[in-house]
């Protein structure tokens, strides 16, 4: 049997349109409120991100930023992110969650703790930030262990001998970063050059499914639709920002932007 | 966990890049892998190639200015009466604090492999101030990221980074102190490092970085050992060093030669920053016990709750101000060979008084952290211990702080 990762991409993949990722922080601007978002896009998304705030993040951008800090002066804990899984589980068991965050709040649980939680509360894959290859190895086969998919990243700095070794040690989904970039950043190089790169990854794990995050928002993500998935993060963040300045429901706000990104690339 | 003799520190940890096999490392971004193993495979070069030696000698003696003052606090001994209390004057070197050696280092670094621009980042200010002035002199481009609060409080180094051309970046995230502009340092890094080197500021962050500045600062160890065999024909028998410890630059370097002596001989006394007597937030690791924990790239012991989230710290010394400690002095603790303690802030303005009505110094609020702890324990010494306290940085960035905590008498016009 297809783990739930897997089967959303090959739903997308059945109807001829990539895969639609979404980022959205664990606790902004409220535990209930992140509930409600996560449920409303998941109308829309394929695959929910769900960012676990940190306070000393070395690879996010103002908008993610912004809306972590948002979180954590909200009272968020790593208890309360995941009952916001497994509560979002409860009515939308099949839809599979993907934690984004660094490894300092893995370390801190404890890693085994934290993987027989994840699995409890129906966390299906694993994005950490700042644990990259070979480092990652021992906690990656631990994942793989637990039916976790544990997301090796790549980036346009990653050589080809590299590239190759962290294929072979991933597992069913991998994450290509698209440029030099926090996320957040403006699309700086040509969408042509991104797929190329995209291309280069395929051809050498072609089994792999390969999403492509950074930079991606509504303006950009119709150039990608030729690709396994596509992860749009800061757009949203910013649009829950947006909406709590202008006194409007971000509910609302986030779920109508998924759906016109799903839109752009059906 | 051991110590092993005969092998520089920096050089002692695994292929991972830990240190006793849990400090350290590199908890980097896929994004950052690249340029760090350039970085690790031309340092690796460099550190060994005679000619390289040579330059950055040349440039430590022309322009730094080595070797610095080693002298004996005479007055200060007299008053204390108890051990002889001797200060390596580092606030000599070129911009007054050691972070220029590991801020020459790296535009050196930068300049081989081709890069335009130099970032780095800055708590009190020093390591800022000594990037720009050392990215002027080489003719890098250089980008300093502080934290709004820091950039209030050390106007004077501020000033001095903007005159050498320099861009300061004001950081508003989180405390808005050093954690945060490293943070913001590290994410501009990510962003450019195909063009830009990154320094940063300390013995922290991901291993190369602990290992180049370790080694740039170990300038000061290396002046040291000749002054103290000049001046006592041997080195002592009962010799102690005592430095503040923030990120744990100053203190590295000035104990870096001395690590293969017994520490009954050779003693290391690190004083961390403890804070405002009456808080309990405080910059002091090593002493209160913190939990292991990744910052910046590296694990070490860090003020954190239990979820990891990072704690903001509280000192009157911007360069003191971080929750977290070079994987170096981790290692130091854990095998004993330093031993640490804290000063609040209440004792280092108390120290500050004090060495400078007896002696013709000024050390800034980071060192007045260490004369505190050394002249209460040298009080207990025998006459025939030497004590040595690292004056790392001078005091004139803290004018505004000082004015207002002990009146005008005690800032000097210049």
């Amino acid at each position: 049997m297809l783990n739930p990762i897997s089967l959303a991409f090959k739903k997308a993949k059945n109807e001829k349109r990539p895969a639609l990722l979404t980022y959205t922080v664990a606790g902004d601007s409220s535990k209930k409120q992140s509930l409600e978002i996560l449920k409303a896009i998941s109308n829309y998304a394929d695959i929910l991100e769900v960012g676990v705030p940190h306070n000393t993040p070395v690879a996010d951008g103002g908008q993610i930023q912004t809306s972590a800090y948002r979180s954590i002066k909200n009272g968020i804990k790593m208890n309360d992110i995941f009952k916001i899984v497994s509560d979002f589980k409860k009515s939308k068991n099949s839809k599979p969650v993907i934690f984004m965050g660094y490894y300092n709040m893995i370390f801190q649980y404890g890693e085994n703790n934290f993987l027989r939680k994840c699995k409890k509360s129906g966390v299906n894959g694993l994005i950490v930030v700042d644990l990259p290859w070979p480092e990652n190895k021992i906690f990656s086969k631990k994942c793989k262990k637990n039916s976790i998919n544990f997301i090796q990243l790549l980036s346009p700095t990653t050589s080809n001998k590299r590239l190759k070794s962290i294929t072979k040690d991933s597992h069913d989904m991998i994450y290509y970063i698209s440029m030099l970039s926090t996320t957040g950043g403006k699309l700086k190089i040509s969408p042509k050059i991104i797929l190329s790169n995209y291309n280069k990854i395929k051809k050498i794990s072609p089994k792999k499914n390969c999403v492509i995050g950074f930079g991606i928002t509504e303006k950009t993500i119709s150039n990608f639709r030729n690709t396994d998935g596509l992860v749009v993060g800061s757009q949203i963040c910013k649009e829950i920002t947006r909406s709590l300045n202008n006194r409007q429901n971000p509910v609302i706000n986030v779920s109508k932007m998924v759906r016109k990104l799903k839109k752009k690339i059906s | 966990m051991k110590l092993k003799k005969g092998i520089p520190v920096i050089d002692q940890g695994d292929k991972l890049g830990f240190w006793g096999g849990k400090f350290g490392g590199n908890f980097v971004p896929e994004t950052l892998k690249k340029p760090i193993e350039d970085l690790e495979i031309q340092f690796n070069n460099l550190k060994n190639d005679k000619k390289f030696i040579k330059e950055r000698d040349r440039h430590f003696k022309n322009w730094i200015g080595t070797p610095t003052r080693f002298i004996k606090l005479n007055n200060l001994t007299k008053h204390v009466g108890g051990a002889q209390i001797w200060s390596k004057v580092v606030s000599d070197a070129n911009g007054g604090a050691h972070k220029i050696y590991n801020a020459t280092v790296h535009c050196l670094l930068a300049k081989r492999s081709g890069k335009k621009v130099i970032i780095g980042d800055t708590g009190a200010g020093y390591a800022g101030k000594m990037l720009s002035m050392a990215a002027k002199k080489f003719g890098l481009k250089c980008k300093i990221f502080m934290g709004a609060k820091d950039i209030k409080r050390q106007q004077p180094n501020v000033k001095a980074m903007k005159k050498n051309g320099a861009d300061v970046i004001p950081v508003y995230s989180g405390s808005q102190t050093l954690v945060d502009a490293v943070s913001e340092c590290m994410r501009y890094w990510v962003a450019n490092c195909d063009t830009t080197a990154m320094c940063v500021g300390s013995t922290v962050g991901p291993a190369i970085f602990v290992r180049i500045c370790g080694w740039s600062t170990s300038q000061i160890s290396r002046e040291l050992k000749v002054q103290l065999i000049n001046e006592f024909g041997e080195i002592p028998k009962k010799l102690k060093l005592y430095n503040c410890v923030g990120g744990g630059s100053s203190s590295f370097g000035f104990w870096n030669e001395f690590m293969d002596y017994d520490k009954k001989q050779v003693e290391f006394i690190g004083v961390e920053a403890g804070g405002p007597a009456k808080s309990k937030r405080h910059a002091a690791p090593l002493t209160y016990g913190s939990k292991i924990g990744i910052l910046h790239g590296a694990a070490q012991y860090v003020n954190q709750d239990s979820d990891g989230q990072i704690e903001e710290t509280e000192s009157i010394s911007a360069g003191l101000d971080y929750p977290g400690i070079s994987p170096l002095h981790c290692f130091l603790k854990d095998t004993k060979r330093a031993r640490y303690t804290a000063a609040s802030d209440e004792e280092a303005l108390k120290a500050y008084q004090i060495v400078t009505k007896y002696e013709n110094l000024r050390p800034s609020l980071e060192p007045s952290h260490a004369f505190s702890v050394a002249l209460k324990e040298a009080k207990k010494l025998s006459r025939n211990t030497i004590v040595v306290i690292n004056s790392c940085g001078d005091a004139y960035k803290d004018r505004g702080i000082l004015e207002k905590k002990l009146g005008k008498k005690y800032v000097k016009s210049n």
